[in-house]
């Protein structure tokens, strides 16, 4: 038996309280999260250094660093918060955007959308978590419509180009020309397009990476791709576009990047696994809807605003019923209602 | 005692929870100790679920080691019993680690006391009948379990004769007897399975032979092979079947429990009793089985001193109403670093700001921390991962309990259900963002308007 030591318990030992729980995770941070967004994304950069050479740097460069200047100026000068640059996801929403322009538009498109994404998107809701729309495709949506030749199905195309820069973007081709692409350039990248877009590759690799760190979940990505098979498919045997198959709506046009790196934002998604997969059926719904029946030939960027806009609705339709049913009402005396 | 094969099943394991590191490297190889009899202790007269016991003695009563001290009030109310020969020094009053003041019974110990091995022996030693108890009859049972001062050990520390009081209702058909431990650090359930199965084992079959049930099962997390091989050692033959489950937080929840082993969802707002379980922790068990067959009251508990703020890391029985100082001291006392003390487990202790705190029935251990361990991570802006959602072991979702609690949006913690909350811990535990939510949905189920 161990002799009763003296007190060592002395008044000098200062004890905190705190309520519990006492642990905490530290290992996963938001900050972690965003990282491995980044991470994930440089697959996708590094096909599109591959296709565009440096008009991808540059334009992704400009986004970033727009982005990091525009949070500064918006969160930290004028609404005199902490610096939350930290953070990174000032630097996700400029690679996102980056990702999602055209190699050709000028670089004051890159600095307003950036303006517009942090700003429009994202400060002007309260900052990191309060914001309804991905700031980065409301940024996208608001250059489009205010530099629509910079951004129309007419901007990727430089004659004359050597490279895959002199023809249409495929879902262009296969709108308004009846001319079919081949499938595998599709897969590996080697076609006109977004800066992002291009290669379902390296958007699989990245997207992959997200969905193995946690960094997104697989819900909605799985939905939207599900959606936009079987809508292609009855598309197809409808004979709608006939030269545009389930191929190429899934590997063509920005449906991997959007379903992976875009619907996959936490921020503006539903907060349950029905919420998201609701909300990614509306994704790939929408989608369809603008690449057979609209002027546009693709539509990811609107139906991932359009389904962000419907995300509260549909995280009030899909409360879950905790295990062991719902709370039990009061218990009513006398039957009196 | 006719404990029949096991018949329902569950799965092992339940929905969603965590998997924080278990920490139990600091005390699980400590055998058991028992602390040498202090010279006072003061015995809190409510350290239960329910009504206060009224004291039963006055200062200068000279009182024996299981003298009642204070009498249960009601039904939901619990009496309790002296530790130690000696005197009554006061009535007195303190302050629980859960911020209630409550009444209490100061003892001074005076002459000869039982302690050491003698102690031990008396209340976990030797031969425990498993043949032949149900010549007692249920109501006897639940007499002495109610006089001998029993709670539920685990922590909720409710009146264990209350559980075991048959109900027409609701019929009992399964005892679970809990010895999942799944609170990081915590050892002091292992050690007792490990070196006392026999107690465990025959007061699991009294409680059955009391609630009516037909089978008896002990659930033991999978991390604790040796308390596992132990008491299927002692079950052998009795028809008590001993079951692995998955070790998972928030497992030892009774109903996580209840549907990991037997594979029945308890209803929310209501009890295992509403689904035909009673459970109760191993050291209850053992209790029982002290109080039934050798009219021992619950006087003394095993208490784990552990985590790395602690210089000696021990599993010790302790008498009820010792202090925190005390049991601290023996262990050689706390390290600089050490930062926080709880009563119990990380994920559901409270923190203790007074070390003259007493040692309660409900007391399963005394984790110290360091600062390397404590949560301090700055809280950010909710990303909506869902994570939390993710790990709730009742498939709530508290990043919007948490927001409801913060606003007081009382209709919109209705909605998403922040009553069915059991305040496990999960959701703090994994948020990225260091978001509180544990102690903001705490906050709004206490302040939550009455329907």
């Amino acid at each position: 038996m161990v002799a009763h030591p003296p007190d060592r318990v002395g008044p000098s030992a200062i004890v905190h309280v705190a309520p519990g729980p006492h642990l905490q995770d530290a290992a996963f941070t938001t900050r972690r999260m965003m990282a491995d967004v980044l991470v994930g994304l440089a697959p996708v950069m590094a096909a599109a250094v591959a296709v565009f050479g440096w008009f991808a740097v540059m334009q992704v460069g400009i986004c970033g660093l727009a982005c990091l200047a525009a949070e500064y100026l918006f969160h930290t000068v004028m609404r005199r918060k902490p610096a939350t640059l930290g953070d990174l996801s000032a630097v996700v929403t400029g690679a996102i955007l980056g990702l999602s322009l055209p190699w050709s538009a000028p670089w004051y498109v890159g600095v307003i959308g950036s303006f517009a994404a942090i700003g429009f998107g994202k400060v002007v809701f309260g900052g990191l978590g309060m914001n309804l729309f991905n700031p980065a495709m409301v940024g996208r949506a608001f250059v489009m419509i205010s530099f629509s030749v910079a951004l129309g199905a007419g901007a990727f195309v430089l004659p004359d180009a050597p490279s895959v820069l002199s023809q249409a973007t495929p879902l262009t081709v296969g709108k308004m020309t009846g001319e079919v692409t081949p499938l595998w350039p599709l897969f590996v990248g080697n076609v006109n397009g977004s800066l992002g877009e291009t290669s379902a590759i390296a958007c699989l690799l990245g997207g992959l990476w997200i969905l193995v760190r946690r960094a997104g979940t697989w819900d909605a990505p799985l939905a939207i791709v599900g959606t936009v098979a079987v809508l292609s498919a009855g598309a197809q045997l409808a004979g709608i576009h006939p030269s545009l198959t389930v191929g190429h709506h899934l590997l063509g046009g920005s449906l991997l990047f959007g379903a992976l790196f875009i619907a996959t934002d936490p921020v503006t998604s539903p907060l349950t696994r029905s919420g998201r997969a609701v909300f990614g059926i509306l994704i790939g719904l929408f989608v369809m809807v603008i690449r057979l029946f609209s002027g546009y030939p693709e539509g990811v960027m609107f139906a991932v605003l359009l389904a962000n806009a419907m995300v509260p609705l549909i995280n009030r339709w899909t409360v879950p019923t905790p295990l062991g049913g719902p709370v039990p009402g009061p218990v009513q005396k006398g039957g009196g209602a | 005692m006719s404990a029949q094969a096991f018949g329902a099943r569950g799965t092992g394991s339940f929905p969603r929870g965590i998997h924080p590191a278990q920490a139990k490297h600091h005390s699980a190889a400590a055998a058991l100790e028992v602390l040498p009899p202090p010279a006072r202790v003061e015995i809190p007269l409510l350290q239960h679920l329910g009504a206060p016991a009224t004291a039963a003695v006055k200062p200068r009563d000279p009182v024996a080691w299981g003298t009642v001290l204070g009498v249960a009030s009601g039904f939901v109310s619990a009496s309790v019993h002296s530790p130690l020969g000696g005197k009554v020094v006061r009535l007195g009053v303190t302050t629980l680690p859960n911020g209630r003041h409550v009444p209490t019974v100061a003892v001074a110990a005076e002459g000869e006391q039982v302690a050491g091995q003698a102690l031990w022996e008396a209340l976990y030693g030797g031969p425990w009948p498993t043949a032949g108890l149900d010549e007692l009859t249920p109501e006897a049972i639940g007499a002495v379990v109610r006089e001998a001062g029993l709670v539920g050990q685990g922590g909720a520390a409710f009146p264990t004769h209350v559980k075991l009081t048959p109900n027409p209702a609701k019929p009992v058909d399964t005892v679970l007897v809990n010895g999942c431990e799944c609170e990081p650090f915590l050892t002091a359930d292992d050690r007792l399975m490990r070196e006392a199965p026999a107690p465990i084992v025959a007061g699991a079959l009294l409680a059955a032979r009391a609630a009516g049930a037909r089978q008896v099962v002990i659930g033991v997390e999978d991390n604790k092979p040796e308390a596992v091989a132990a008491l299927r050692a002692a079950a052998e033959g009795t028809g008590v079947v001993v079951q692995s489950v998955r070790t998972k937080y928030p497992q030892g929840g009774e109903r996580q429990l209840v549907l990991s082993v037997v594979g029945r969802i308890v209803p929310t707002g209501g009890l295992p009793l509403d689904v035909g379980v009673v459970v109760v922790n191993v050291g209850t068990a053992a209790a029982i089985a002290a109080a039934v067959l050798r009219g021992r009251p619950l006087t003394h508990r095993v208490v784990a001193v552990t985590g790395p703020g602690v210089v000696r890391p021990a599993n010790l029985l302790v008498p009820i109403g010792v202090s925190y100082r005390e049991v601290l001291d023996f262990c050689g006392g706390l390290r600089p670093e050490a930062v926080r003390v709880l009563s119990g487990g990380p994920m559901m202790g409270l923190a203790v700001g007074d070390l003259a705190t007493p040692v309660t029935k409900g007391t399963s251990g005394i984790t110290v921390l360091t600062a390397r361990e404590v949560r301090k991570a700055a809280e950010t802006a909710c990303v909506r991962c869902g994570r939390c959602g993710e790990a709730c072991p009742l498939g709530l979702v508290p990043t919007r309990l948490a927001l409801a609690s913060r606003h007081r949006d009382w209709a919109l913690a209705r909605r998403y259900h922040i009553q069915a909350c059991i305040e496990c811990g999960c959701c703090a535990y994994v948020c990225p963002a260091a978001i509180p939510l544990t102690q903001l949905i705490r906050m709004g189920k206490a302040m939550l308007p009455k329907e």
